[in-house]
């Protein structure tokens, strides 16, 4: 069997989360093979080539592909798809949106964001948020998964280099256009990548707050900075770094979380970090039931305090 | 323009849900039920759209038992105009719901079909992905703005990396995420005129769609237990803690 891993890139590099679902790609058992998808692939698809049991890359490049938009991604995929028995991506923003279509215009049953795979047919992941796991058996020939980055380790640098293909794209459909792209720029480690996050909830009651605060503790810690849905609601932090059910599943050696209570969606989010501390002003917050450490306080007496102690 | 919206009928996001101790599944015995937080997001979308004026009707549609009639009555109440139930007692899975919904797409013939982006029951994330692949529609998906401009749709989207703009041409998928807008409650009038509203029924025989389901569960567990540990009383013994002992420092 051969596997079909839809890989992520920018700016010439493969996402980290793109090379933990090739951790999960190879335990299907059979070759895999990355698509690289896109406008100007080669460095990409260089990077791709470099990584432990790839066995093939293919080159996709087109106009149409710049911005790896759903529609033109998954015709590509759909077209390549014949040569195939498993279709692979991370469970990114990028991948729920594209691999669903993808499943869809082949006619199988998507399974969505898998944390373990049991066989080439079985796969265990997490429903109502993480409160139970299911173990789940597909019938459909061509199976289509996507992986939670978070469950599995990154692929290793592999000792040679894959060889590189460019493959035919075919005619793309074009009715989305792109308008634009607001990216947070940030020098800070990736989110669901980082050894350890430092994350901020409704406490901090303003955004130049949540920043005055967190911000010194990451740069000390050199960690990513989180934020609970509160805290995004409110203004204080953006979108993109949201934790929890419906934004990023982050499983770093450290979580700290700042002046959250610990919503089930939240945990859903985080409760696979090794260690957890949790520092809140109310001692019946819902956080302590799931933290290793827990401190009572006010974030804004602890973590200036915590940040010089470091 | 007419605009569909998909409504599921889910347990109530407040409810702590229990595995049943045979492991065949989550115990769903007098749970509250409710329709889907991302759900109510796109009525509300479709609700302001149309009272915009970018949309003359709003039809809500639910796949699943006789009790989805309460989920529709919620969107009725909330201000949708009519709604549909496709009955069925089968374990439906994301992708039979996209056919099903196809099939009521091609009958209702919408400008827009507005979905919820995930279910918080199976968190799938693919419903209204496969209903765009099926149409052959364009999909905003995890959309945070939606504005309806002349034959296109421009659509903000939540992405990894912060957010992102497309313009779709109509008819197109619509997907929502947590920021879109903050759902209305239904009023105690809304209620009672919701009582009056139509409501269609059909099953997926009568629109000729197979449910059947691709994937079995074998087994549902809980996860992993975590348990709380020590609180401590100051900086100092943290710091200490987290480098002596959880040696992650």
């Amino acid at each position: 069997m051969t596997t079909l891993l839809v890989a992520e890139h920018d700016d010439g590099a493969i996402a980290e989360a793109s090379a933990r679902a090739l951790t999960a790609a190879r335990e299907l058992g059979g070759d895999v093979h990355v698509l690289i998808a896109g406008k100007d692939c080669a460095a990409a698809a260089n990077a791709a080539a470099g990584l432990e049991g790839v066995a093939k890359v293919l080159t996709a490049e087109a106009d149409g592909l710049a911005h790896g938009l759903a529609e033109p991604t998954a015709a590509l995929i759909v077209s390549l798809a014949d040569g195939y028995d498993a279709i692979v991506a991370a469970a990114t923003a990028s991948g729920k949106n594209i691999m669903p279509r993808v499943a869809a215009l082949l006619d199988v049953m998507q399974i969505s964001d898998i944390t373990a795979v049991v066989a080439p047919d079985t796969f265990e992941r997490p429903i109502y948020a993480g409160n139970a796991v299911e173990t789940v058996k597909t019938a459909d020939a061509r199976r289509i998964v996507t992986v939670r980055a978070a469950a599995f380790r990154a692929a290793d640098a592999g000792a040679a280099p894959a060889p590189i293909e460019a493959v035919a794209v075919p005619a793309l459909p074009d009715g989305t256009a792109f308008v634009s792209a607001e990216l947070t720029k940030s020098a800070r480690p990736e989110l669901t990548s980082a050894r350890i996050v430092v994350s901020g909830g409704r406490a901090f009651q303003s955004a130049e707050n949540f920043n005055k605060y967190l911000e010194p503790l990451a740069d000390k810690l050199n960690a990513a900075i989180g934020a609970s849905r509160a805290a995004v609601d409110a203004g204080y932090a953006p979108n993109n770094l949201q934790v929890g059910q419906t934004g990023k599943v982050v499983a770093p050696d450290l979580y700290i979380a700042c002046g959250i209570s610990g919503a089930i969606q939240h945990l859903a989010g985080m409760k696979d970090a090794r260690v957890i501390v949790a520092i809140n002003k109310d001692p019946d917050a819902p956080i302590f039931a799931i933290a290793d450490y827990g401190l009572v306080g006010d974030v804004f007496e602890i973590l200036p305090e915590l940040e010089k102690a470091l | 323009m007419k605009i569909l919206v998909a409504i599921k009928r889910v347990v109530d996001f407040n409810v702590k849900v229990r595995v049943k101790p045979d492991g065949s599944g989550i115990d769903l015995a007098n749970v509250k039920m409710s329709m889907n937080p991302f759900d109510e997001i796109a009525v509300e979308e479709a609700l302001r759209l149309r009272e915009a004026g970018k949309a003359e009707e709003v039809v809500v549609v639910s796949v699943g038992p006789a009790a989805a009639a309460e989920t529709i009555r919620a969107g009725l109440a909330m201000g949708a105009d009519r709604g549909i139930l496709v009955k069925t007692d089968e374990r439906m899975e994301p992708l039979a719901v996209a056919k099903v919904l196809k099939a009521v797409a091609v009958n209702e013939q919408p400008g827009l079909v507005i979905l919820g982006k995930q279910a918080i029951d199976d968190d799938c994330n693919q419903t209204g992905q496969m209903l765009a692949a099926l149409t052959g529609w364009p999909q905003g998906t995890f959309a945070s703005k939606v504005e309806v401009g002349d034959g296109r749709v421009t659509v903000t989207r939540e992405i990894d990396g912060g957010l992102e703009t497309l313009s779709l041409a109509i008819p197109a998928v619509i997907t929502t995420d947590l920021r879109l807008n903050e759902p209305r409650y239904a009023s105690l009038p809304n209620i009672m005129k919701a009582k009056k509203k139509p409501v269609a029924e059909t099953t997926p025989a009568d629109l000729g769609i197979d449910v059947a389901p691709r994937v079995t569960v074998i087994k549902v567990a809980e996860p992993p237990a975590r348990r709380a540990g020590a609180k401590v009383t100051s900086v100092a013994e943290l710091v200490d803690k987290l480098k002596n002992e959880a040696s992650v420092l």
